[in-house]
């Protein structure tokens, strides 16, 4: 395994990808032949075999185990209109002491804030902490604009000083077909993201059968994506598991093909201890062990991260506590 | 290695409360057996004995089906549809609130793991209650025939792989019909069916509507011989199927044969992969194997024959062989020490007659009956472990070419109860399941059971359905009043 922090190689994802096809030209038809070749996702066999790895009971130990690695994968994320620079101060001072009682806890991977905030995460979290700052690009979170747009808006939130970048694809070029569309937009993407690692969202609420994931997640790491992501957290079904079994499939077969590992972001929608330990089972028993590590397996989400220390106190106490035993720096506005 | 070892998660057995030693359950009672002797019922994850249990006598035989007939002419058989769903109903809500004390205890004496008892096997035990409670005021509504009755006292054999699911299938169809019943568990597995007696008991059943006599063969020989039986129904092997029925030739004796197989898991090249190997994976391995129904030879197509091999390989490394009790056991043990040596023959043979045998790497508990997940390749048609039932976690894998190689293959057999078909493409699913001579077939799924959904085999697996409105049909006579 590697866990070289440097992003995948900016090859040329063009010419890895004639050669990945065997075409000397890459064209919307060899790409829509080769994605339409991939294996087809049987939709109920695929949930029965998440609905198995969530009947797993992870005690003890393991559990132990398992809250802290999850807490270390948490991309903790504020993504509203209403953000402000002391919000995301807020966020960042809860990911640098995630609980005050028991510094031994450890810290979320990442926060994730739209590009304008970047700088503000910076000042809080200085370039030492560990805790990496990811900003969503590319017209989150629909995607809806010119690439020209969508390019600054990257190199802006780069500029910025953002470590990652969570890019979102065009849902209408994918469904209608026009995968080159996609794939081009992520290569140049790449692109602008320079050092900072690329995670690709597909938003698989809207892309809605297993087979078009599949399809999404396999465009995503031909185009040189360094993460696929399942959703934005805007719409709903966001991160199901069965979903997320699908990409840490083509991941696991991505690596077997390729020798590269790509990562995996589930996120929106994970809110409980039990919730996100069933994904990490899923991750060691479909990719394995390897991606059981904040490089290569992260968590989007907001509200996971009490639930994960009130079940971390809860194992050192013996006792559950409550809500206003954890710190909550966001609250809801409304 | 692991990075993410689960820590063992056992489920508790304090639920449990076994007796020492167990009578027979005639006319609705725990009665001393006459004449008949003792035998031991032992956990096959660790040898331990359990309980005492009787082995009946011909005596103890006569006595049940004295019991059952009273029933049958008393009360039971004059009782109305409706009041005879009404206990079924009662069984089923008791099966359930149950639930975890019977997943307990069948996962103790079969050694199948706690999560197939307590997410297959119960559930749908108090399904086919459920199921059959509706049809009990409806018999004369499901296109049975005119007139449709009960046969009157049904003796019924049932096997040790799915022991309290399958005295659900035989029991459930049988008082739902009006029919009165004696029932034999097998002799590694009777602490599910006496703990079934105490849910009669609990439900207030009336006496002797459900007898249970344990024992082995020579109790099962004394209800198949016993005059007073009018209907059997046999869940077990071809051999002795094929006993039975030359028993009862001659006999107004109806019966139902439930035996082995052989099945065919029939993998196309543009199948769904991850999910068949899933499916190949529950198919064989499920229950140890041991399942008559079992995907037991894996036809794959040439064309990805190498890469499925390679992807049910890395599965199958992340299997958990172990304590049936723990919670994330995938396999637990072999059934019994006789059924490991027949695994452990069959499976010598395959390698002395030239297939490939390969095993993942896993630690297995020093005591009990255990056998590691195994697969054969390079497997002919010729082989043994392509002929014979196995009936273990065992797989040969076969290849073929064309869709209708395939179906040669496959049936190729003397039995056939199941298949599997994995393509995208429907109108193959439904060629193919229009071409195998087999009584289930399964279309990118395997082992799925439903009680709607008629179950029963061709040829030497066996004759009758089990399940659904054709389940009915085996517990009814209908026409004229004799």
């Amino acid at each position: 395994m590697s866990t070289s922090t440097a992003p995948r190689d900016a090859v040329d994802a063009t010419s890895r990808a004639r050669d990945l096809l065997g075409v000397s030209r890459l064209t919307n038809d060899s790409l829509t032949s080769w994605l339409h070749g991939l294996p087809g996702v049987d939709q109920v066999g695929c949930e029965a075999r998440a609905a198995m790895l969530g009947t797993r009971s992870i005690k003890t130990t393991s559990k132990a185990w398992a809250i802290d690695t999850a807490i270390s994968m948490i991309d903790l994320t504020t993504l509203e209109g209403a953000d402000t620079a002391g919000k995301v101060r807020g966020l960042c001072a809860k990911a640098l002491t995630p609980d005050a009682t028991d510094m031994s806890t450890p810290r979320p991977a990442a926060v994730c804030v739209y590009g304008d905030m970047v700088p503000f995460a910076r000042e809080v979290l200085g370039t030492s902490s560990g805790v990496n700052i990811a900003a969503v690009a590319t017209a989150f979170p629909s995607g809806r604009a010119s690439m020209a747009v969508k390019l600054a808006d990257t190199r802006d939130a780069v500029a910025n000083g953002a470590d990652e970048i969570d890019m979102v694809i065009d849902r209408g070029a994918f469904l209608s077909g026009r995968y080159l569309d996609v794939f081009n937009e992520i290569a140049q993407v790449k692109e602008a993201c320079g050092s900072a690692r690329l995670k690709v969202i597909m938003e698989t609420g809207e892309l809605v059968t297993y087979d078009n994931v599949r399809r999404a997640s396999w465009l995503s790491m031909l185009a040189g994506g360094d993460f696929i992501k399942t959703s934005t957290g805007k719409v709903s079904p966001a991160a199901t598991l069965p979903v997320t079994v699908v990409m840490l499939e083509a991941v696991r077969d991505w690596l077997q093909l390729t020798g590269e590992m790509v990562g995996v972001k589930p996120a929106g929608g994970i809110r409980t201890s039990k919730d996100a330990i069933k994904f990490l089972v899923a991750v060691s028993e479909v990719a394995g062990d390897d991606w059981l590590d904040p490089h290569w397996f992260r968590f989007g989400a907001s509200s996971l991260l009490n639930d994960l220390l009130l079940q971390r106190q809860r194992m050192r106490t013996g006792a559950y506590s409550g809500p206003d035993y954890v710190t909550d720096d966001s609250p809801s506005l409304y | 290695m692991a990075k993410f070892e689960y820590a063992p998660a056992p489920e508790s057995r304090a639920v449990v409360n076994l007796k020492p030693s167990y009578g027979l359950f005639i006319g609705g009672e725990f009665t001393e057996s006459e004449g008949g002797s003792a035998f031991k019922s032992i956990s096959p994850s660790s040898e331990e004995v359990l309980a005492e249990v009787t082995e009946a006598s011909s005596a103890d035989v006569d006595r049940a089906v004295d019991a059952a007939r009273r029933a049958f002419t008393g009360t039971w058989g004059r009782m109305s549809g409706a009041d005879r769903g009404k206990y079924l109903f009662r069984i089923a809500r008791i099966l359930q609130e149950r639930a975890r004390e019977f997943a307990v205890l069948e996962s103790l004496d079969n050694g199948k793991p706690i999560r197939e008892s307590r997410d297959v096997d119960v559930p749908l035990a108090a399904a086919h209650f459920f199921y059959h409670a509706g049809w009990a005021d409806k018999l004369e509504y499901a296109s049975l025939g005119p007139n449709p009755r009960p046969h009157g006292v049904v003796g019924q054999v049932i096997p040790w792989n799915f022991p309290l699911l399958m005295l659900a299938w035989k029991i459930a169809p049988a008082l739902a019909a009006g029919n009165t019943v004696v029932l034999k568990p097998a002799e590694t597995t009777p602490l599910t069916a006496l703990l079934f007696a105490e849910v009669c008991q609990q439900a207030d059943l009336p006496a002797g509507v459900v007898n249970i006599v344990t024992g082995a063969g020579a109790t099962g020989q004394a209800i198949v011989d016993h005059p007073g039986i009018d209907k059997l129904a046999f869940t077990g092997s071809t051999g002795v199927g094929k006993m039975i029925a030359r028993a009862i030739a001659g006999t107004r004796k109806k019966a139902t044969l439930e035996l082995g197989g052989k099945a065919a898991n029939i993998i196309f090249d543009d199948a769904p992969i991850d999910q068949a190997v899933e499916g190949i994976v529950n198919g064989i391995f499920f229950n140890q194997g041991h399942v008559c129904c079992a995907g037991s030879r894996l036809l794959v197509q040439e064309s990805i024959a190498e890469e499925v091999e390679a992807r049910l390989k890395r599965r199958l490394s992340t299997l958990r062989v172990g304590d049936p009790l723990d919670k994330n056991t995938d396999v637990g043990a072999i059934n019994s020490k006789a059924q490991l040596q027949r695994i452990t023959e069959l499976t010598a043979a395959g390698e002395a007659e030239g297939a490939t045998r390969w095993s993942p790497e896993c630690e297995l508990p020093s005591k009990g009956f255990w056998f590691r997940p195994t697969v054969f390749t390079g497997v002919s048609q010729t082989h043994r472990i392509a002929q014979e039932e196995i009936f273990g976690p065992v797989l040969s894998v076969l290849t073929f070419r064309t869709p209708h190689e395939a179906v040669a293959k496959a049936n190729n057999t003397p039995y056939g109860l199941s298949a599997g078909v994995w393509t995208e493409k429907g109108s193959r699913i439904l060629w193919m399941a229009d071409q195998l001579r087999a009584g289930v077939v399964w279309a990118n799924t395997f082992n799925k059971f439903d009680p709607t959904s008629p179950f029963g085999g061709y040829k030497e697996s066996g004759y009758g359905r089990e399940g659904g409105r054709h389940g009915l049909e085996a517990y009814v006579t209908t026409g004229d009043t004799k």
